[in-house]
């Protein structure tokens, strides 16, 4: 244990809040012009705080992989309550996912502009009759000369309406066994035969849609990997996101939030965080998130090593999620009958943010893998319990 | 930045490991449990020849001049055994409060021979930081301590014990002391030795080579951390005995670790746990390292493994069905142990109430030490 990250870091640490400082002007805020993001985030990757490793020839800053560095990063955003590079599903899961399995040419070709923002990307993965079992997806893609005739439809594709390309899980080889037989497929969103139906969930907004595709036809070079391998090539990018999900530092933020909430709301003329209940599950959760914290920094140190996170790393997607969602939870009960205003009231708190991410939270539990799935994981691959007995394949 | 244990302390972990394996079977715990033995002394002869009675000390008193990570890897291994053994009152608080407060005539006198195992203390710290109960304290006057200290730590046959006075501030007092007595308590752990003791008029030597309040501070600090590690043992114990079961006992021609009903709650227990070892690692090294937030860690780390340890000690004996809840089994050791560790030194609500003063939020809260 050396918690110190030595000299080089700190200068490294320096930099990025010298950076952050000097910046904070051009920060975009919330609802800023795609222009003004887009120019952010050129800037972040021209100073290394964002696509950090990712080779220049693909319009990445080109650094070579630190995992100390790209912790650094993330830290001094979050401590400065800074605005982060762009975080859609083309820069966290494709672009890892065609760095992985991708061709020269498709790397070549898709990863610089989405990058740079000019390319939004959605996912095609679930369907209505596959949640948890993906691998059971229906949607068929029929070859034709030198095209894929695609049918079917998807479910929970966040930024759909505006996406560009999607990336999609498709059935190829409809006679193979359930997991031999998909194909990782990316096309343009302008594609005639895809229909985006808006799904409002419990929020009030639609976070999500459904796609529907009817003869939808793309050249079968869309492939990303193998015909039949898009199994795996799934599974690349699943594992890119059960990373993402339940990371502890956005939590930290949400508790910093709380803190400050707790410290300047009042009822009958008390602070909230004079009341020793709210303040006892304030500590409950600052303890629980504690915990993710450093175990985060422990699969760090493994990472380095290039050790396996083993159960460290298992519990993350199940543990922080939960962690998240009971902080909201907190909030909101703190905030009395002001935590149950929404939309446009008056009294409004934090734009109602607390109950719109109570709700939506819930949505990160069950997606990416539910908690039951987890659990799953966890006692199988973590604690070598027997797996639930096969039925027979449908 | 390393987050992770070097050779040397995953040596040593496994080298306290094998030696509590052979000697704090759960036969020899069951015996301890069950005789009236104050100190088991062959459990603690045979660690004290790993240097582990003098994990704390400095080489020129004879210890290993390591740190309280090192000293929480131990506990934890005790924990991960039930073992009774004076090592949290002897190795650990005594000689943190005699480096913290002791001069160095009080340090050379007492170190070795605690160092070298030949010596147990007992700590009696719990007024000052789990709260006084039923008119519990201890007044200091000219070089003599009056009035009573309860839940004393390590009480048994102690040689001598750190004292702390209502004041916060730390005495010293040898074990044959005049006016001295010792009263055993009867706890649901029978695995520790607790004990009530009252001074008349007895001659102590104040610890008053630091800042006292600064000391007890200390105390508290790698007490909480040590219970923390001392659960995170005993809970990780627990898990590895109920899914052993749930890998070996059928029920409907199925093991009973195939349903999810069962498996989701070993899932459970694993989820809770393992983000602890950090927590504890991280608070035992802050002990030493003193970044600012190292009291609220130490806090955390005692409070939170509470929560998880009941959780788990629960779960786990539901795992094991019927057979859980048998003396037979003996799960029940570490169903206690942690019970134990959870109330000693403040219960989690109180504990919780000491990080969120020390961090200066809400109303401050008496129990809580400025250091």
């Amino acid at each position: 244990m050396n918690l110190a990250y030595g000299p080089e870091y700190e200068a490294f640490r320096q930099e990025v809040r010298a950076f952050l400082e000097e910046s904070r002007g051009r920060w975009p805020a919330p609802g800023a012009s795609r222009g003004e993001i887009i120019a952010w985030q050129k800037l972040l990757i021209e100073r290394g705080y964002a696509a950090r490793t990712i080779p220049a020839a693909y319009g990445g800053h080109g650094a070579a992989p630190d995992v100390l560095k790209s912790r650094i990063v993330a830290e001094a955003f979050t401590q400065a309550r800074a605005p982060g590079g762009l975080s859609g599903q083309g820069i966290s899961m494709l672009v890892p996912t065609l760095l992985e399995a991708g061709s020269e040419e498709q790397r070549a070709r898709w990863i610089a502009p989405t990058l740079a923002g000019e390319i939004i990307w959605c996912q095609g993965y679930s369907e209505p009759g596959a949640g948890s079992d993906l691998a059971a997806i229906g949607t068929r893609a029929v070859e034709d000369g030198d095209d894929f005739v695609i049918n079917g439809q998807k479910i929970w594709t966040s930024t759909a309406a505006q996406a560009d390309m999607i990336f999609c899980l498709v059935r190829t080889e409809p006679m193979a066994p359930k997991h031999a037989g998909i194909s990782y497929l990316v096309f343009s969103m302008k594609t005639p035969g895809i229909e985006v139906r808006p799904l409002k969930t419990m929020t009030g907004h639609a976070e999500f849609n459904e796609l529907f595709f009817t003869d939808v036809r793309v050249p079968q070079s869309s492939i990303v990997g193998a015909r039949g391998a898009g199994w795996a090539v799934a599974n690349t990018t699943l594992k890119h996101e059960r990373g993402m999900l339940g990371d502890p530092n956005s939590a930290e933020a949400r508790l910093a939030a709380i803190i400050e909430l707790m410290g300047e709301e009042c009822v009958d003329g008390e602070r909230l965080i004079d009341n020793p209940l709210l303040r006892d599950r304030l500590m409950q959760l600052q303890g629980r998130l504690l915990a993710m914290k450093f175990n985060a920094l422990r699969l760090v140190s493994a990472q380095l090593a290039g050790e396996s996170g083993g159960l460290a790393a298992l519990v993350v997607k199940l543990q922080g999620c939960e962690v998240n969602h009971q902080l909201a939870a907190l909030a909101i009960d703190a905030l009395g009958e002001i935590g149950v205003l929404y939309g446009q009231s008056p009294r409004l708190r934090a734009g109602g943010a607390w109950q719109q991410r109570y709700m939506f939270d819930l949505g990160l539990i069950i997606g990416g893998g539910t908690a039951q799935i987890q659990k799953n994981i966890i006692a199988e691959r973590g604690l070598g319990l027997p797996r639930e007995p096969k039925p027979a394949e449908a | 930045m390393d987050f992770s244990l070097d050779g040397e302390q995953r040596a040593l972990q496994a080298s306290v490991s094998g030696t509590l394996d052979r000697t704090a079977s759960l036969e020899r715990v069951r015996a301890f449990a069950e005789s009236g033995e104050a100190v088991a002394r062959d459990i603690w002869r045979a660690l004290a020849d790993l240097g582990a009675a003098g994990v704390l000390t400095p080489e020129a008193h004879g210890g290993l001049g390591l740190g309280l990570l090192e000293a929480a890897l131990i506990a934890e291994a005790l924990g991960a055994h039930a073992a009774p053994s004076p090592f949290l009152g002897s190795a650990v608080l005594a000689p943190i409060a005699l480096l913290a407060a002791g001069s160095s005539a009080q340090q050379a006198s007492w170190l070795p021979g605690l160092a070298a195992g030949e010596l147990v203390a007992a700590v009696a710290i719990s007024e000052g930081i789990g709260g006084a109960r039923d008119g519990a304290g201890v007044s200091a006057s000219g070089g003599r301590l009056s009035g009573r200290a309860l839940f004393v730590i390590d009480a048994l046959e102690a040689d001598l014990i750190i004292v702390a006075d209502r004041e916060g501030r730390l005495h010293l007092v040898r074990g044959e002391a005049p006016g001295l007595t010792t009263t055993p308590l009867t706890t649901i752990d029978l695995t520790r030795r607790l004990g009530d003791i009252s001074v008349n008029d007895t001659p102590a030597e104040p610890l008053e080579a630091g800042d006292a309040r600064a000391a007890l501070a200390r105390l508290r600090d790698g007490a909480w951390t040590m219970l923390a590690a001392d659960m995170l043992g005993a809970s990780a114990t627990m898990i590895d005995k109920a899914v052993a079961y749930a890998k070996e006992r059928k029920q409907f021609g199925r093991l009973i670790g195939s349903f999810q009903a069962v498996k989701h709650l070993c899932a459970e227990m694993a989820a809770e746990l393992e983000p602890c070892r950090a927590l504890v690692w991280y608070s035992a090294y802050a002990f030493d390292a003193a970044p600012p937030e190292a009291a609220v860690i130490a806090a955390h780390a005692k409070a939170h493994l509470s929560e998880v340890s009941r959780f788990v000690a629960r779960t786990a004996t539901e795992v094991h069905g019927g057979v859980g809840i048998t003396d037979l089994l003996g799960l029940h050791f570490w169903f206690k142990r942690v019970g134990l560790d959870r109330q000693l030194l403040g219960g989690p609500e109180r504990v919780r109430t000491v990080a969120a003063t020390l961090q200066g939020l809400g109303l401050p809260s008496p129990a809580s030490i400025e250091a």
